[in-house]
């Protein structure tokens, strides 16, 4: 049963075994343009998706992303792409997190395909990842400065 | 290497256990692009294995966000040069979900139907490269000779060999041009006897056989755990393809099938490759054959750019013509995940929108991506020798990997 606050939300089914699951860990969610969308607080975010994949058949992590939303606040969202191939179907994860250091727990626990996708994330947004294996920049070289996919880094200019 | 030994009484446990560390790329020919692989040899066998990407980063992304809607298609072509039209698909149908946009049924199935040309495209290449990697020369010749006849079946549709751009949001970018009917059918009519002949070079082949065959094993919970997408898991057995499970472009109005294998080597993926290439040609026949009439742009005067006749006969489609070419349009607020069957895997285009002309956030789940990072599951514990073949067998782009 999801909680009071949320009844309004139109977060399906997946969204109410996840609320019958832990009832502290949604956030919110939305059901839109046929795709459903759950947010979780940050700190459920590795038992939640323990419980979307072994639980709720969820095998497949395809993207793991950020969005910036500077000058809001919470500035960052976390965004996982996960798909069910029994199920044939699709859910996304989101979790915001604050401007000022921006740290969630690393899922390459649940899926090991979220250690180059959690790298691509930390390298381009800045986050970090709490027990990653190997939390390395990948696209840009290693002594790189900044974080280019964040709204406050120009899209031109040359340093000097 | 010869070993020098400093002493000829050191114990012989020793030297056997001394590993050598190998660079590979980042311009290796057999990289296809800019990968570099560091290995940990002990004697032939790969202990470690670390590739290192990130050389072709060209910050697409960040690109998508300071252009327009429809210019940003442009970006597509770039990132996935080798299938540079099923980009081209994923990201308009991504926005036009955005937008709630219908799709003339002429404009699908053209769309279908180029798409997949592209996915012969890459197939070619890639069976002409993965070939010339491990040593058959010949089949490069041959696969290049269909190749050329696809890229001029792409330059008369759109003007560009390579970087199309053919789809636009909203529909096709020109009319298709007058006689492509009968140049896809000429195609279309000797391609499988075409396909006949890569097979005849290869699929009997005791060298293409002995140097594919039981190499590069992965086993299908690895790559599902790993992110691997696309040919990899047919030929592992998996019966997966966003064509059928999640159609798009009404790909189900189609009658094909989806090559599986069970053995899970480079020669399983070979022949699921090989099979699908007959597969498209299938679907380029029924798209030729019954391609609808009508429009093959959508009805949408706010976003799709109007005729050159009526833009310069009334006046309501000049002065749309001018908001667009000059503001371009918005897009309502939302995010869409819309996911394709590249010739790679499953692409996929998140898209977030806050209302404007410009798009708030684009992120691309390549197939390359997520294949490449299951490299060192597939290369470790195997012969330095296998390593080529392995990667060859994943179909990596580069740009599709770093963007």
């Amino acid at each position: 049963m999801l909680p009071e606050n949320l009844r309004s939300l139109d977060v399906g089914e997946v969204g109410a075994v996840v609320a019958a699951f832990d009832a502290d860990a949604i956030t919110g969610g939305r059901f839109d343009r046929n795709e459903l969308t759950i947010e979780i607080a940050s700190a459920k975010i590795v038992s939640v998706c323990g419980f979307l994949k072994y639980d709720q058949k969820f095998v497949r992590l395809s993207t793991v992303t950020g969005v910036d939303r500077y000058p809001a606040e919470p500035r960052f969202e976390v965004v996982y792409h996960l798909h069910s191939i029994e199920r044939n179907q699709r859910l996304r994860v989101k979790c915001r997190l604050p401007g000022t250091d921006p740290v969630i727990e690393s899922v390459t626990s649940v899926w090991r395909s979220a250690n180059w996708y959690e790298r691509e994330t930390f390298d381009l947004f800045g986050i970090r990842f709490l027990n990653h294996p190997d939390l390395r920049r990948i696209m840009m070289p290693d002594d790189w400065d900044g974080h280019p996919l964040r709204k406050d880094y120009p899209i031109t200019g040359s340093r000097i | 290497m010869p070993v020098e030994l400093e002493n000829e009484a050191q114990p012989q446990e020793q030297t056997r256990r001394r590993s050598m560390v190998l660079n590979m790329g980042p311009q290796h020919p057999s990289t296809h692009g800019v990968l570099r692989l560091l290995m940990e040899l002990d004697g032939e066998i790969i202990v470690k294995c670390q590739p290192d990407i990130g050389y072709l980063h060209t910050g697409i992304e960040k690109e998508f966000e300071v252009k327009p809607y429809q210019q940003a298609v442009t970006l597509t072509d770039r990132v996935d040069y080798l299938a540079p039209l099923s980009n081209n698909l994923c990201y308009c149908l991504s926005v036009e979900k955005l937008l709630g946009m219908e799709i003339p049924p002429q404009a699908q199935w053209m769309r279908v139907m180029l798409t997949e040309f592209t996915r012969l495209n890459s197939h070619l290449v890639w069976l002409a490269t993965h070939a010339i990697d491990i040593g058959a020369m010949s089949v490069f010749l041959y696969c290049f000779r269909e190749r050329e006849e696809i890229l001029r079946i792409f330059e008369m549709f759109s003007g560009q060999r390579m970087m199309t751009s053919y789809f636009r949001i909203g529909g096709l970018a020109l009319e298709p041009p007058r006689g492509w009917h009968q140049r896809v059918k000429k195609f279309i009519d000797v391609f499988p006897s075409r396909v006949d002949e890569y097979e005849n070079l290869l699929t009997n082949n005791p060298i293409w056989i002995g140097r594919t065959q039981g190499v590069g094993f992965i086993s299908l919970d690895d790559m599902l755990d790993l992110g691997v997408t696309g040919p990899m898991l047919r030929a592992a057995g998996l019966k997966i393809d966003a064509r059928k499970s999640e159609p798009y472009s009404s790909y189900e109005k189609f009658d094909f099938e989806v090559p599986t294998r069970t053995e899970n080597d480079v020669y399983s993926r070979y022949l699921v490759r090989v099979e699908e290439m007959r597969q498209s040609a299938r679907i380029i026949r029924q798209a030729m054959d019954g391609m609808p009439d009508g429009p093959w742009k959508a009805d949408s005067p706010h976003v799709v750019l109007p005729d050159r006749e009526k833009m310069k006969t009334q006046m309501e489609a000049l002065i749309y013509h001018f908001k667009i070419v000059t503001e371009g349009f918005r897009v309502p607020e939302g995010e869409v995940f819309q996911v394709i069957e590249s010739p790679r895997g499953e692409l996929g285009y998140y898209v977030v929108s806050d209302g404007t002309k410009m798009a708030y956030r684009v992120h691309m789940r390549t197939p390359s991506f997520g294949n490449l990072q299951s490299t060192p599951r597939m290369v470790e514990g195997t012969l330095i020798a296998d390593v080529i073949a392995g990667i060859g067998s994943m179909d990596f782009v580069l740009g599709d990997t770093d963007r």
